[in-house]
């Protein structure tokens, strides 16, 4: 590894909180700061080696609430900055991770999920942050949330979190679990070039033209075009409702507007970035829903039970959020019934019933071992025998 | 010369006009301390598109919003680590953070502790009216001991924290403490925050006539800023622990002054890298 | 002891005393007082008039039209921005 590097084009053998880091360097990554927290520690010390180098800052804050406030602060000035965290963290970063949203800050989020709640389990798996992964800071507003099944993944998709991010303006997270952090599995870095990168909206107006109003979004996907720091533009940002130029404005019709435009620039635009693999779902009769490092056992749970003959898929989530809605009712019209395994007592699972009639079967268990193709293989099995 | 009646301020050039007047209450000390701000910019020589100006929330959090500069005004307690990404992406600008005791020393204490010790480049501005203003007049961590608020009916019981000791002892380059009446000192000390690299911390006494005055049993705002103006005494060189604020206690001073000004190498997290030659 | 030292600066002979204009934007004041009670000079007084928002602002006091320094203390004090004092240059400095 050089160490003057951002891009390490070439083949690795590389753990998963790694190839997280290795993605934010590969993506351009200005600013990071976090707060060390098992099982993500290793994305943050890799980056404590590998920033400085370029002259990136990294930032050990003093928590975490400190780092996502950080966050926002180096986006509004112009950096793509990112953190990394587990669900305790996750938790102290709600609060500014809302003001992310509100001041349309595009910032990436890594959450090497651990078991949960409270400190629960800091060294084993979880996947049970998923819902406050959309819900988790205090009202309405839009993220998009990206489930990595393997290394080579926790290094695409935090390059493609910051593009979503900077794309749509907002917090994007990448909701990886304590399996898939600490797997090691070869990760292909591509040369620099061909890093996709997609670059921020910037105003058409120059700096002192009176008509621009900073929060006004005048085009068709609803996301105003972002002011810098030191730029000139001398612009408000507020955690407050504002008005489109950025001053408070707490009355119920803009706050509606603005909470409005916010939700709708990701609702309006889902098709755009959902994404999701389909294993054998063509003539399938049950559809088995998964995510993270539990869509691997489900793959071999698909594969085994398709050598008995049984007509099973896979629909492997990448986006968890926005949840694929429309995928899972045109499955409807199809299968028998869903088998949602995670490791949580039943978190996505009820995401798939709120768009289908059918059964949706879960298999859970709390977290602290990985979830394995027995149990996945032995519901497909019930279901096929009471279906 | 009769009064001329006009209709903009010569200060107007730093600030939103069009957000004018301000929310703060007759005879709040935010509207003295934001017009020092205002001034020390003007005299700073440092462009206006070079200052940003951060708050978290609370009244004196509503300041940046009416400042002509790049304003933030960011969740309760968290416009430090916002300030110190903001001094650390761009570094050529000016970053002061300008926020009420409750928000920088209740909620977000832990913050500013951390960016006095990393000695971030970044001025703080705290008015310190010894209460929870914006929600009505609540006890904060500097309310005197005894003194009465709507969550302290019977009298603090909580000793207050003494803020340019606090600052001083964990790592400011420039700690000073005036009152909002004490208006010149008051700016002559932001522009020498503006000059200094590094952490500074700036305490303003201000009158809350509603949130304070009223439960003490402070008539209004004039009395209010009699009573400091009565106990004060300048001390450039005072100790530093005995700057508690007792207002029971009538022979004891309020002590206001520059307490501090020396030289430290401010925070950069590039260091290391810059000095590998050497 | 009745001895009245009077004492006066050396300079007082060709330093002038310097004479401020006060300017007011009534529809800012909230009628807080600060000028009119910190004034060092005494200069000002409450209208008996009321403002928009029904404050009575500042105005020179009858009788202390020339005493007005522009000391600007009124100016960078009042918590408003409301008032502010500017020295009258004389013509014949000028020349």
């Amino acid at each position: 590894m050089s160490a003057e590097e951002r891009v390490l084009t070439g083949s690795h053998f590389l753990l998963g909180d790694h190839a997280c880091a290795e993605g934010g360097m590969a993506a351009g990554c200005d600013f990071f700061a976090g707060y060390p927290i098992t099982p993500s520690t290793e994305t943050a010390e890799r980056l404590a080696l590998r920033m400085p180098p370029v002259g990136a800052i990294f930032v050990q804050m003093e928590d975490e609430l400190a780092s996502m406030s950080a966050l926002v602060g180096a986006s509004l000035s112009g950096a793509r900055a990112m953190s990394a965290t587990s669900g305790p963290g996750f938790s102290l970063m709600m609060e500014n991770i809302g003001m992310a949203a509100m001041m349309e800050a595009p910032c990436v989020i890594v959450n090497i999920q651990r078991g949960a709640p409270s400190t629960g389990l800091p060294t084993l798996v979880g996947q049970s942050d998923m819902m406050q992964a959309k819900w988790g800071s205090h009202g309405d507003y839009e993220i998009v949330a990206y489930a990595p099944s393997s290394p080579q993944e926790c290094f695409d998709y935090v390059i493609k979190a910051f593009n979503t991010a900077d794309r749509w303006r907002i917090p994007v997270f990448v909701m990886a679990d304590e399996l898939i952090g600490h797997m090691t599995e070869r990760v292909v870095i591509p040369p620099a070039d061909q890093i996709p990168r997609v670059e921020r909206k910037r105003p058409r107006h120059k700096p002192g033209d009176e008509s621009f109003l900073h929060c006004l979004a005048e085009d068709e996907d609803l996301v105003p075009p972002i002011v810098h720091a030191g730029e000139g533009y001398r612009v408000n940002f507020d955690s407050l409702t504002h008005d489109e130029k950025g001053y408070p404005a707490t009355f119920a019709e803009p706050h509606d507007r603005l909470v409005r435009r916010l939700v709708d620039k990701i609702r309006l635009h889902v098709d755009q970035i959902i994404e999701y693999e389909e294993i054998f779902l063509d003539d399938a009769e049950i559809a088995i829903i998964a995510y993270g490092s539990t869509a691997r056992s489900a793959r071999r749970a698909v594969n085994d039970a398709r050598k008995e003959g049984i007509r099973v898929g896979l629909l492997r989530l990448i986006t968890v959020w926005p949840f694929p809605e429309n995928k899972v009712r045109e499955l409807s019209k199809q299968v028998k019934a869903f088998v949602v395994p995670e490791l949580n007592l039943g978190q996505i699972s009820r995401e798939v019933e709120r768009f289908t009639s059918l059964p949706v079967v879960g298999v859970n268990h709390a977290g602290g071992v990985m979830m394995a193709p027995d149990p996945i293989l032995d519901t497909i099995k019930e279901v096929v025998k009471n279906a | 010369m009769p009064e001329i009646v006009v209709e903009s301020h010569p200060i107007d050039t730093v600030f939103r006009t069009d957000r004018l007047p301000h929310i703060f209450c007759p005879g709040c000390g935010i509207g003295p301390a934001t017009h020092a701000y205002a001034q020390a910019i003007l005299e700073s020589g440092i462009p206006k598109d070079q200052h940003a100006c951060v708050s978290g929330i609370g009244c004196t959090a509503r300041v940046p919003g009416y400042m002509d500069v790049d304003s933030y005004h960011t969740t309760h307690g968290r416009s430090i680590p916002f300030a110190l990404a903001i001094a650390l992406v761009k570094p050529e600008m000016e970053v002061t953070v300008f926020s009420g005791d409750g928000d920088l020393f209740g909620i977000g204490g832990n913050h500013f502790i951390h960016a006095a010790r990393r000695n971030v480049d970044i001025n703080i501005i705290c008015i310190n009216n010894f209460n929870y203003g914006m929600t009505g007049g609540q006890a904060g961590p500097t309310l005197p001991l005894g003194a009465r608020a709507t969550t302290a009916p019977y009298g603090n019981t909580e000793p207050p924290f003494n803020l340019p000791y606090l600052a001083a002892a964990t790592g400011a380059v420039f700690v000073a403490r005036w009152t909002a009446l004490h208006v010149r000192q008051l700016k002559e000390a932001m522009l020498r925050a503006m000059q200094k690299k590094g952490f500074t911390f700036i305490e303003v006494l201000s009158p809350c006539p509603v949130g304070f005055g009223s439960p003490n049993d402070i008539g209004d705002a004039i009395e209010e800023v009699w009573l400091y103006r009565e106990r004060c005494v300048v001390n450039h060189d005072a100790y530093l622990p005995d700057l508690e604020i007792d207002l029971r206690r009538k022979d004891v001073p309020f002590v206001m002054g520059n307490f501090l000004d020396i030289e430290k190498e401010p925070f950069d997290p590039l260091a290391m890298m810059k000095n590998k030659g050497e | 002891m009745a001895a009245v030292l009077s004492r006066q600066p050396l300079d007082k002979a060709t330093v002038s005393i310097p004479l401020g204009r006060i300017y007011i934007i009534p529809e800012r004041c909230k009628g807080c007082r600060f000028c009119i009670d910190f004034c060092p000079r005494d200069v000002l007084v409450e209208t008996t008039e009321m403002n928009a928002k029904g404050y009575h602002y500042p105005i020179v006091a009858e009788g202390k039209e020339d005493e007005c320094i522009a000391c600007q203390f009124c100016s960078i004090l009042c918590p408003e921005f409301a008032i502010y004092t500017e020295e009258i240059v004389e013509e014949e400095t000028a020349k």
